[in-house]
């Protein structure tokens, strides 16, 4: 297992590291001028060249790249264009609002997802189990950003319970407050999340219940929810685990959109002012963070699926 | 999610004018207000001196420093509030001193010698010395400076200090505008550093908290040597999203909208007694710009036909409804040098028929319209296309960034026609500069523009640029399609606040609040 760990580990670095290659790249093939949006519309070409030669972007593209590098081996992300600020710092402070809301949904998605699945499965010949599958089909099908905004419509505007949007400016020096803001985006994201969740489970329920082991537990005297709580919901887990590293996944990059509708100062926004004023490092250093997020996520499920199935354990070890 | 901010704004609010003068309040009657009734009762509260505002903004500065590419969003903010100049122009349009207590010019009109206001003390408790001044009028004349002011200031040749309160500005030519232009330059203390990050100024407020993609708040400055603030504190709230925001002052999470971007949101607070909306005098010019340089742009004929062709009335009507004006020219009612061009190349379809067949084009022709990718300029592209292709001239639209826009309109003139709009105030001056993006080259109006910066009064001044502002519209130096709205909304129990935010100024001193 623990040369798997290592293997799987050196796999996550290389990817990172392609990923940085091809970030740089991509970036600089993009029409516009940083200095240009810097300095804005009125500026002399002097003042321009003054901007470029302050943020570096006059060095060839070769030099830029290997200090880019030399950072980044230093877990420095450089720093921003406009604000001047350290990249690290200001995606810090943004992760402290993007991961709590990822997770927290992602939580709730699961507590919500697998019993309804499981109870789905139970009884997927009758109406109750049927009205579950069309909720979650619905679940599905609706924009995360539309129901986004029905929450609001309904929770802030109509009802006035809970605020339209927005973070407190203490963040989590102010709890209740800051609470408060997160309950409408966790909810607008937990709710998708957990109708196509539901789905997997259900299916993956379905499969488990047909299976020839869990007959072979009830012949030897076990219950049926016995034998499923025993037996099945760990083998149902398998294929569900890699389902969920996708969904946290999408989570972490859907974010942008939900930050959007409430204004939360999260990574997303941070993301669209750096595309907006071409601020290289700022979106350099977000989307190798949201793609470092990603790796581990698939790491870690890769890890918990071999722990969950001694199979996958044996054929990696061979 | 459809979002009525356009992204890059800030980058244009840029665009400089490079002459301005200090006027009297020509300007103080064009502002209209319409203020729907407050709640009974709340009038009869009395303010309270404690409450702290909230307002509601889409430009969120990107950093603390206005010379260095913090976009509009710092202007709002600052200007006034947390930095004075030593001129302010106020929200009526006038430049009065603030932190000069006296000045004189020399007869030549190349030297001003500024008295500093007594008393005045930094919020790091220093106080304003002359050197303080030297250094921050340098600041923004500096090489590395990104300051669109900086080409206005082109005309400092040095500034002197004798002693601790007189600053002396010598000048290599006249510049009636030196006291306008020298409002927009913040005087900071020149033992701050990292003034991207914090601050340290002279005015009411002083920052108390700055957090990124979210908020910054400020509170009263103690020490403060004017008038104290009529509230306990503001607070700006940025959103990124219109809607958001418009729920946010539904739902008291802001007191106060500075600028209302989308026209479809407005209805919720007009038919509603908790809110007051108040339109004021907005500079913001919506335009098509012609590149004057190339066919058949470069004949003025071909330009007029295609203004006369283009019924403005219809498209601002479709845009905004009741609100917006009409302009016949380039200048807003708010500039000293406006007068009523709206009749001057004004919607007449069958005489742009006969003009284009006079100018050799009787068949119409095929122009491409570089139409930058956010609100309003697509709609804008659609409904010119539709009115000229009545006059058989087809428009193929051609939609483009607003990074795009720069690099290709801006920088390299690489166009036939482009949408755009103008947010600052005085700006005729553009069309003074052949080498400006639409390069319109008229050396007549270039003369006078150049002139008129060397004026003996501001009469004079005034008189050249108006004629100035005649020229271009009989040139159709452009077609010049509306002034936008400048719309405030805020909580019916909020009053005091500015209406007109000339030059994205925000000043919040004034504002007060009832329970």
């Amino acid at each position: 297992m623990l040369g798997y760990v290592a293997r799987r580990l050196a796999i996550l670095l290389l990817s990172l590291f392609i990923a940085a290659v091809v970030l740089f790249v991509l970036l600089r093939l993009l029409p516009g001028d940083p200095a240009g949006a810097l300095v804005g519309v009125g500026a002399t070409p002097e003042q321009i060249e003054a901007a470029r030669a302050q943020i570096g972007s006059d060095q060839p593209l070769g030099v830029q790249f290997l200090a880019y590098l030399g950072d980044l081996a230093r877990f420095d992300l450089g720093r921003s264009f406009v604000s001047r600020a350290p990249v690290i710092e200001e995606i810090a402070a943004r992760l402290s609002v993007t991961v709590p809301l990822t997770l927290a949904a992602f939580v709730l998605a699961l507590v919500l997802a697998v019993p309804l699945g499981t109870f789905a499965a139970l009884r997927a010949r009758r109406w109750s189990g049927l009205l579950l599958s069309v909720v979650a089909q619905v679940g599905i099908a609706v924009p995360v950003f539309w129901l986004g905004i029905l929450l609001v419509y309904q929770f802030a505007l109509t009802w006035r319970w809970l605020p339209s949007g927005g973070f407190p400016l203490r963040g989590y020096e102010d709890p209740w407050r800051a609470v408060q803001a997160m309950v409408l985006p966790v909810l607008t994201i937990a709710l998708v999340m957990a109708a196509s969740l539901m789905r997997y489970v259900r299916a993956s329920m379905l499969e488990v219940l047909g299976s020839d082991y869990l007959r072979t537990a009830r012949a030897l005297g076990e219950s049926h929810t016995g034998a499923l709580m025993r037996h099945g919901l760990r083998n149902a887990a398998v294929p569900v685990v890699s389902v969920l590293a996708i969904e946290l996944s999408t989570a972490f990059l859907g974010a942008v959109v939900i930050e959007q509708v409430f204004s939360l100062p999260g990574m997303g926004s941070m993301l669209l002012l750096g595309i907006q004023q071409r601020d290289y490092p700022n979106i350099q250093g977000v989307l190798l963070v949201t793609t470092l997020l990603v790796l581990l996520t698939g790491f870690l499920a890769d890890i918990l699926q071999r722990a969950l199935d001694p199979r996958l354990r044996q054929e990696g070890g061979q | 999610m459809t979002s009525k901010f356009s992204p890059l704004r800030p980058a244009w609010s840029a665009l400089t004018t490079t002459s301005a003068i200090i006027t009297p309040a020509i300007v103080t009657t064009a502002i209209a207000v319409s203020t729907l009734a407050a709640p009974s009762g709340a009038l009869a509260q009395e303010a309270d001196p404690q409450a702290v505002i909230t307002i509601g903004s889409l430009y969120e500065p990107q950093n603390l420093d206005n010379t260095a590419g913090a976009g509009q969003g710092i202007n709002e903010a600052f200007n006034g509030n947390v930095y004075e100049g030593l001129f302010v122009l106020t929200d009526e349009g006038d430049v009065e001193p603030r932190l000069v207590e006296d000045y004189e010019i020399s007869e030549d009109g190349l030297t001003y010698t500024f008295t500093l206001k007594d008393g005045v003390t930094f919020h790091s408790g220093d106080p304003l010395t002359a050197a303080d001044v030297k250094s921050s009028i340098e600041r923004v004349t500096a090489e590395a400076s990104a300051s669109s002011r900086k080409r206005t200031l082109a005309t400092i040749e040095s500034v002197e200090t004798p002693d601790d309160r007189t600053v002396v500005v010598t000048l290599s030519e006249p510049s009636i505008s030196l006291p306008y232009n020298l409002s927009y330059v913040w005087i900071v203390n020149d033992a701050a550093s990292d003034i991207s990050n914090s601050e340290d100024g002279t005015g009411p407020y002083e920052l108390q908290e700055w957090r990124r993609g979210s908020a910054l708040s400020m509170v009263p400055f103690e020490e403060y040597w004017g008038e104290a603030p009529d509230n306990g504190g503001v607070m700006f709230r940025y959103f990124t999203d219109a809607t958001a925001q418009n729920n946010a002052l539904l739902t008291g999470g802001v007191d106060i909208i500075t600028s209302i971007q989308s026209p479809d949101a407005l209805s919720q607070f007009t038919d509603n007694p908790d809110f007051t909306v108040s339109e004021g005098a907005s500079t913001t010019k919506e335009l098509m710009a012609f590149n004057d340089r190339v066919e058949p742009f470069d004949d003025p004929q071909v330009r007029a036909a295609l203004a006369r062709a283009v019924d403005n009335g219809r498209l601002l009507n479709a845009i905004w409804g009741d609100y917006g004006t009409l302009i016949g020219s380039f200048v807003p009612p708010t500039d000293p040098w406006y007068v009523d061009l709206t009749h001057v190349n004004a919607y007449d379809p069958d005489s742009a028929r006969e003009m284009l067949a006079e100018a050799g084009y009787p068949d119409g022709f095929s122009f491409t319209l570089d139409t930058p990718d956010y609100d309003p300029h697509p709609i804008v592209a659609q409904f010119l296309q539709n009115e000229l292709s009545k006059v058989g001239v087809d428009v193929q639209i051609n939609i483009i960034t607003a990074n795009e826009w720069y690099t290709k309109i801006y920088q390299q003139h690489d166009f036939q026609a482009t949408l755009q709009e103008h947010v600052n105030h005085r700006d005729i001056v553009f069309y003074g500069n052949p080498d400006f993006y639409w390069g319109y080259d008229n050396p007549e109006v270039t003369q006078l523009i150049a002139d008129s910066e060397r004026a003996e009064s501001t009469e004079q001044q005034t008189e050249m640029l108006t004629e100035a502002n005649r020229i271009i519209a009989e040139d159709a130096a452009s077609m010049w399609l509306y002034l936008y709205p400048q719309i405030v909304v805020s909580a019916a129990n909020v009053t005091g606040y500015p209406v007109n935010g000339l030059n994205s100024q925000f000043f919040v001193a004034d504002i007060e609040k009832t329970q």
